[in-house]
């Protein structure tokens, strides 16, 4: 079982001479959670690019990231499964609630309809299919945005500051219920936040960067 | 499969692909220009090295009549534009007032030059509008003065109709420029230390404005100093401004009459470098000038400030008033029945010059309309390849491409183009819609990019990481997710291309020979005519085939996202 999980051996990133990450290494296994912390510019979001694949070319990454065993440096991002969540939750704008959802879903599904309501009722959205998300609350926009990674059948999850945005009453119910989706998924979860509460909520290993 | 390196999936090929329509007509333009006034090229064929055209070039009567008034009317046409838009910005910026003129002005940096030229032209000709408002009672002239107003000899109707043209846009430009200069904060701190407004203002904000504003500033100083199509109804006559005297000789069926024209295209494009470096050394002087005011401590508040900012106002009203005057007196003239001087409106509107003008102006829209559309096309798709380019490779484009983009805006057209026309003919290539559509795009592809880029880079570069996270190819999020969001900014950007389409004239003019009718061309030749209501016909027709776009551009995304807020507030 040492395969499973996400594991980051060594990872350097700098760019123009600056070190923004020196030899992070961790092993986040299935359903655990990972929280990075840290003060902005220490290159917390750098970190979560460097996974996604998705790290602009002015950076150089050395070190090695596997997920479930899979090397995942010479995989293109779209091919990478792996899941992120921002904190501004970028539901697509031009886009209904139900288009959203569809967006992540694997074309072959079969009921793809069947599946959007069965999701969207699983986050008592029900009634919200036709809708502009625009007109969605910041809660619900936080609730689709999870739902539609999720769609998307990812093997490990990425938080980039998920809950700065939302007020506090709705944080500790938002946290709860990724923690506890993540968990029954088994995806191993990489968070990077400046908020101890996050940590704590996380319950899980803590590293400080900067 | 796609790639993430752009290199492997041909997207890199297309920021090539885009330098090479830029820079290839004008390299082959300006080859065409050079050998002829050596002595290349000739007619009959044979060549060899001669100055005979550089001759005939200095035996002209009125040359240096000529060069001087392209240099003092660029000069004095930029400075004023600069002038305005400058004191309407630090004066009023952030008022109510100025988001109002900006209102007015913005969409008449959509009007083509020809348009707008002989509106004014309409406007302040001893017979035109402001004579007859202001006649008998005012002037007591009950008949047209016979006065030389317009195409005076000393360039002064050109300069005031190319200031009317050019303030909107520099206005847009430094509007453009200004978000990085933080102007609010800079004029708190300013005004804090006692400063009025405009002087603060250009102390504290223009400096930083003024270097972005650099290229643009010196696109319309080349265009003030060499353009054919304001100059050919505004301009004097005898002698003409050096870009007209060119026009001149390449219009004219002896074709000896190349090598001279295209000796002047050089001369034309010494005067547009004598222009820049004159412009530049007055660049330095200003820098020099400001900095000693500043050491002095001048402050330039109450009643200096308040005089800056109203002659601001006045002017940009003005020039506003000028442009859309215009407009409406085309379109008045064109329904005009009997209209007496010093009558201020017709007695009757009647539909006649329509009826005997209108199927020919709705076959020459039809034909303008298509060149343009596929003009702003090609050039749409281009500048969105080059700019995903960019995107995929995550390096925005230095300062030599800005340059490349730059170089068919400055370089005058008057210089290449008839170079392009003489090679055309010597290797007696078609001169049909090809050579048409290809000079066009010369020019259409730099305001699409420039209109096009800021939105496209601005795209907050979260949603294609999502977009990857979700499984999407980078093409997906391309067709799925960027261009659907950025529908509003790709439909203006392909509206401004129509519109630089639209007015284009010395490209149509040349790269056909004459042969391909567009709105533009017709407009010109039935201004020589000098038919007021068929004029106004054929400008109005004109000025809506380049506007229409910019309503479409405007009016489609709010249908097409009438349920979707986010985007049309993003």
């Amino acid at each position: 079982m040492a395969d499973t999980g996400l594991q980051l051996r060594d990872v350097r990133i700098a760019t123009g001479g600056r070190r923004l990450i020196d030899g992070l290494s961790a092993h986040v296994l299935p359903g655990d959670v990972l929280s990075v912390m840290g003060p902005s510019g220490t290159g917390k979001s750098t970190l979560l690019a460097a996974i996604t694949g998705t790290l602009q070319p002015a950076f150089t990454l050395t070190g090695e990231i596997f997920l479930n065993g899979r090397d995942l440096r010479p995989l293109r991002p779209q091919h990478r499964d792996v899941g992120i969540l921002f904190q501004d939750h970028l539901l697509f704008p031009h886009l209904s609630v139900s288009e959203n959802l569809a967006f992540g879903l694997h074309p072959k599904t079969k009921d793809r309809k069947t599946r959007i309501a069965e999701a969207l009722a699983d986050i008592d959205l029900a009634e919200f299919a036709d809708r502009d998300p625009a007109t969605l609350s910041g809660g619900q926009r936080a609730r689709v945005a999870l739902m539609r990674m999720l769609l998307a059948a990812p093997k490990a999850l990425l938080l980039d500051e998920p809950f700065s945005r939302l007020d506090a009453a709705l944080r500790d119910k938002m946290r709860e219920m990724v923690f506890t989706r993540a968990r029954d998924l088994g995806l191993p979860v990489l968070m990077v936040t400046h908020d101890l509460a996050d940590a704590d909520a996380a319950g899980g290993q803590v590293i400080e960067l900067g | 499969m796609p790639n993430n390196t752009p290199s492997k999936t041909g997207w890199g090929i297309v920021p090539l692909v885009t330098i090479a329509l830029l820079l290839g007509p004008v390299t082959a333009g300006m080859i065409g220009t050079i050998l002829p006034a050596f002595g290349g090229l000739r007619p009959g064929g044979g060549g060899g090295f001669s100055l005979q055209a550089w001759r005939e070039v200095a035996a002209t009567p009125g040359l240096g009549t000529s060069a001087w008034l392209s240099l003092k009317t660029g000069l004095i046409s930029t400075f004023g534009a600069i002038f305005i838009s400058l004191l309407l910005v630090a004066g009023w910026h952030g008022t109510r007032a100025f988001r109002a003129v900006e209102q007015a002005l913005s969409p008449l940096l959509a009007v083509p030059h020809v348009t707008a030229a002989l509106g004014l032209a309409f406007l302040m000709a001893p017979s035109g509008w402001l004579a007859r408002l202001g006649s008998p009672w005012a002037t007591g002239w009950q008949r047209p003065p016979d006065l030389l107003i317009l195409q005076d000899p000393g360039g002064w109707s050109l300069i005031a109709g190319l200031i009317a043209k050019e303030t909107p846009f520099l206005l847009l430009m430094m509007l453009a420029a200004l978000p990085q200069a933080r102007p609010a904060e800079r004029l708190q701190v300013a005004l804090a230390a006692g400063y009025g407004r405009v002087t603060g203002w250009i102390f504290a904000v223009f400096p930083n404005v003024y270097a972005q504003l650099r290229l643009p500033v010196y696109a319309v100083l080349a265009y003030g100093i060499s353009n054919v199509d304001v100059a050919l109804v505004l301009g004097p006559s005898t002698p003409s401004m050096l870009s007209v005297q060119i026009l001149r000789w390449m219009s004219d069926p002896d074709l000896a009459l190349r090598a001279p024209a295209a000796a002047a295209a050089l001369l034309q494009l010494g005067l547009v470098i004598i222009g820049l470096a004159l412009w530049r050394l007055a660049e330095a002087a200003c820098g020099t000038i400001g900095r000693r005011l500043l050491w002095r401590g001048i402050r330039g508040a109450n009643r200096r400030d308040d005089l800056a900012r109203g002659i601001g106002l006045t002017l940009s009203i003005a020039a506003a008033l000028a442009v859309i005057g215009g407009l409406v007196g085309h379109l008045l003239w064109s329904f005009a029945g009997r209209w007496r001087f010093p009558d201020a409106l017709p007695e009757s509107l009647r539909l006649r010059t329509w009826a005997r003008h209108g199927q020919e102006i709705i076959d020459v829209s039809a034909g303008t309309l298509a060149l343009a559309f596929a003009a702003a096309l090609i050039a749409l798709v281009l500048v969105i390849g080059c700019l995903e380019a960019e995107h995929r490779r995550g390096r925005v484009m230095g300062r030599g491409g800005l340059l490349v983009l730059y170089m068919p805006l400055i370089l005058p057209q008057i210089t290449f183009l008839p170079g392009l026309q003489i090679l055309l003919l010597q290797t007696g290539a078609s001169m049909g819609w090809l050579p048409v559509l290809i000079a066009h795009l010369v020019f259409v592809l730099p305001y699409v990019f420039l209109s096009l880029a800021g939105p496209y880079r601005a795209w907050d570069a979260r949603y294609a990481t999502l977009g990857a996270a979700l499984n999407a190819s980078p093409d997906r999020v391309l067709w799925q997710l960027r261009l659907p969001m950025l529908l509003g900014s790709v439909l203006t950007a392909l509206a401004v291309g129509m519109a630089v389409s639209v007015g284009q004239f010395l490209p149509t003019l040349l790269a056909s020979g004459g042969r391909l009718p567009t709105l533009t061309t017709e407009a010109l030749a039935i201004a020589s005519g000098g038919d007021r209501r068929a004029i106004g016909a054929w400008a109005a027709a004109l000025t809506l085939a380049a506007l229409m776009p910019f309503v479409i551009a405007v009016l489609l995304p709010r249908v097409t996202y009438r349920n979707r807020r986010g985007v049309l507030d993003g």
